[in-house]
């Protein structure tokens, strides 16, 4: 990984790797699972008009399913670098000022009142914006805003919402158990058409990438980036809402996947992105294939059974990002 | 005109007052020092003129346009800030961390163009930070940091430079040629200084024009001979003051 050594990556090296990774991805997201279809069948079934029983499986059960986990990986991997500069805190990921706790009630809701399908994505999108709604009014408040009280804000609602998500686990009868924990723990088995989280993201990147260059600014700190004349007021804000937004389609589609949002920033970082004009994008791209080998792996690695995908993110991702930070160790002293 | 124009300027932090009804006039090419002890609201009064904050009353006019009125980006193409410290949340290269004085320039979507990284080369190197382009900025020293944020202002090349503590972190050799080069493109370029300064005598040889903070809302103003006097230094600092005779001219020593 000669890149590594140099400490910036070239655009076009890092865009096509990440453009081949992602394509991989779905080849073999879209080749694996219990109908063995074979790569031959994969590809008869994209580029033919063949409507046999292989062709139905793919364009049906598993693209649908290998969009959304991409979808989701892609928009969390986005909220995360979001939620890092809004927090300047490397730590912060999608779910740190409590957006999941909101939605995770909502679908928990609807869950224990026997609701399904369109109620619980309904419910989950409704509860991540109060919760949105309410962090973002209790951190105004009276006075100045400082990320100090926002994210004990939101870490305080996060905790919350965490006792109401044990109050409804406690009061749940036995079958509804295993579907919530799943839920609580990140899952694509639901996750419907990924029509309007695709549509979120796109919007998202775009808006954010015309921010791209204030996003680098602020790093350097609010004041520091009023004086270069960034109105820091009102970006702060603007990204408060989008992360928020990605965030929540996110959750809305799969629950509370951890993990992406959180270290896919900071793979990028570490292999020598730091310009958020291509860091947005790049976490984008990233996140959505990390979710979706992670989404195959899930659904394949003990077949017939199907695990709860936030298990392999972490499983995929601890080891990837251990490597990384180890090699960065021999960047020391390089931009890295 | 002058560059800035400050009227009847009240500026308190908390119940202590930096200044009362100030009247000040800051015209191209003049370089001010601004003294005080600790606390005397320095920084705060700098902040102020820089219009990060809002005066309690009084008004402010950079090139006879009210400051408060005035976008944030029009006011950063004209005034400078050198803030005290420099935070950098998340790793960035010295260029990258250069290049970022020339965003009130550039479009919402538009990348820095050959003349950006000119500028920003040329800043690097009048701050002899040349060849560490591609150093992450948070291994540089507290000194390098400084000059690197000196040459950020370079880039960015406003009219009006408002530099707090400039020779922060800096050793003797760096504070002379950073003031040295502050003080030619003043003079080369009509380019307008406010400093906060503690050290007196670098003050004495790099500004020709004293701001002095009493606290309690007490100010002076004026040149080295007007303003700067026993009487008057010992009671901006609270401590006896000595002269001795300098090969530049009079020597300050705390007694």
């Amino acid at each position: 990984m000669s890149f590594l050594k140099t400490g910036s990556m070239r655009p076009l090296l890092l865009f096509s790797g990440l453009l081949a990774l992602a394509l991989a991805g779905f080849a073999w997201s879209l080749a694996s699972g219990s109908l063995d279809v074979g790569w031959r069948g994969l590809m008869d079934a994209l580029f033919t008009d063949d409507a046999g029983l292989h062709a139905r499986v793919i364009l049906e059960l598993r693209w649908p399913r290998a969009a959304a986990a991409f979808v989701t990986g892609a928009l969390l991997a986005l909220a995360g670098a979001l939620m890092q500069v809004l927090l300047r805190n490397p730590l912060a990921d999608p779910y740190v000022l409590g957006i999941s706790g909101g939605a995770a009630t909502g679908a928990l809701l609807t869950l224990l009142l026997g609701l399904g399908g369109l109620w619980l994505h309904g419910a989950a999108f409704s509860g991540a914006l109060l919760s949105m709604l309410i962090v973002f009014g209790l951190a105004h408040g009276r006075g100045s805003w400082t990320i100090n009280r926002l994210l004990l804000t939101g870490i305080v609602i996060a905790a919350g919402w965490g006792a109401v998500i044990g109050f409804l686990l406690a009061i749940s009868p036995e079958q509804n158990l295993r579907g919530m924990l799943f839920w609580l723990m990140g899952d694509l088995a639901y996750s419907g058409t990924p029509l309007a989280g695709l549509v979120v993201l796109l919007a998202g990147l775009l808006i954010a990438l015309a921010m791209g260059r204030m996003l680098n600014i602020l790093a350097h700190g609010e004041l520091a980036a009023a004086t270069l004349g960034v109105p820091v007021a009102a970006v702060r804000r603007l990204i408060y809402v989008l992360a928020s937004l990605l965030t929540a389609a996110a959750v809305t589609m799969a629950g509370s996947i951890g993990f992406v949002g959180l270290v896919v920033p900071h793979m990028l970082r570490l292999v020598g992105v730091r310009d958020h004009r291509l860091l947005l994008p790049a976490a984008a791209l990233l996140g959505g294939s990390l979710l979706l080998i992670a989404d195959t792996l899930a659904r394949t690695l003990l077949a017939p059974r199907q695990l709860p995908v936030g298990i392999l993110t972490a499983l995929v991702g601890v080891p990837v990002f251990l490597l990384l930070l180890y090699r960065s160790r021999e960047l020391h002293g390089r931009a890295g | 005109m002058a560059l800035l124009e400050i009227s009847g300027l009240d500026v308190h932090i908390g119940s202590a007052d930096v200044c009362q009804r100030l009247e000040l006039q800051v015209n191209a090419g003049e370089r001010w020092a601004i003294l005080g002890r600790n606390g005397a609201g320095k920084t705060t009064l700098l902040h102020t003129l820089a219009g990060l904050r809002r005066p309690d009353s009084g008004t402010l006019r950079l090139d006879g346009a009210a400051l408060d009125a005035l976008p944030r980006r029009r006011i950063a193409q004209q005034v400078g800030v050198l803030l005290q410290d420099h935070l950098d949340a998340f790793p960035a290269s010295v260029m990258e961390t250069v290049l970022i004085g020339r965003h009130p320039y550039l479009g919402a979507l538009q990348w820095e163009g050959p003349d950006d990284y000119a500028r920003a080369r040329a800043a690097l190197h009048a701050v002899g930070l040349d060849g560490l382009e591609d150093r992450n900025v948070a291994t540089l020293s507290g000194g390098e940091r400084r000059r690197l944020g000196i040459a950020t202002l370079l880039t960015q090349d406003p009219a009006l430079w408002l530099l707090d503590e400039p020779t922060n972190h800096l050793d003797v050799h760096q504070q002379i040629r950073i003031l040295d080069l502050l003080q030619a493109r003043s003079q080369a370029q009509h380019k307008t200084l406010l400093l906060v300064m503690h050290d007196l005598n670098l003050a004495l040889r790099y500004c020709d024009r004293f701001l002095l903070l009493f606290g309690e809302g007490k100010t002076a103003q004026g040149s080295a001979e007007e303003v700067l006097t026993r009487a008057t230094l010992e009671r901006l600092y609270g401590h006896p003051m000595h002269t001795l005779d300098g090969p530049r001219g009079p020597v300050w020593l705390p007694g």
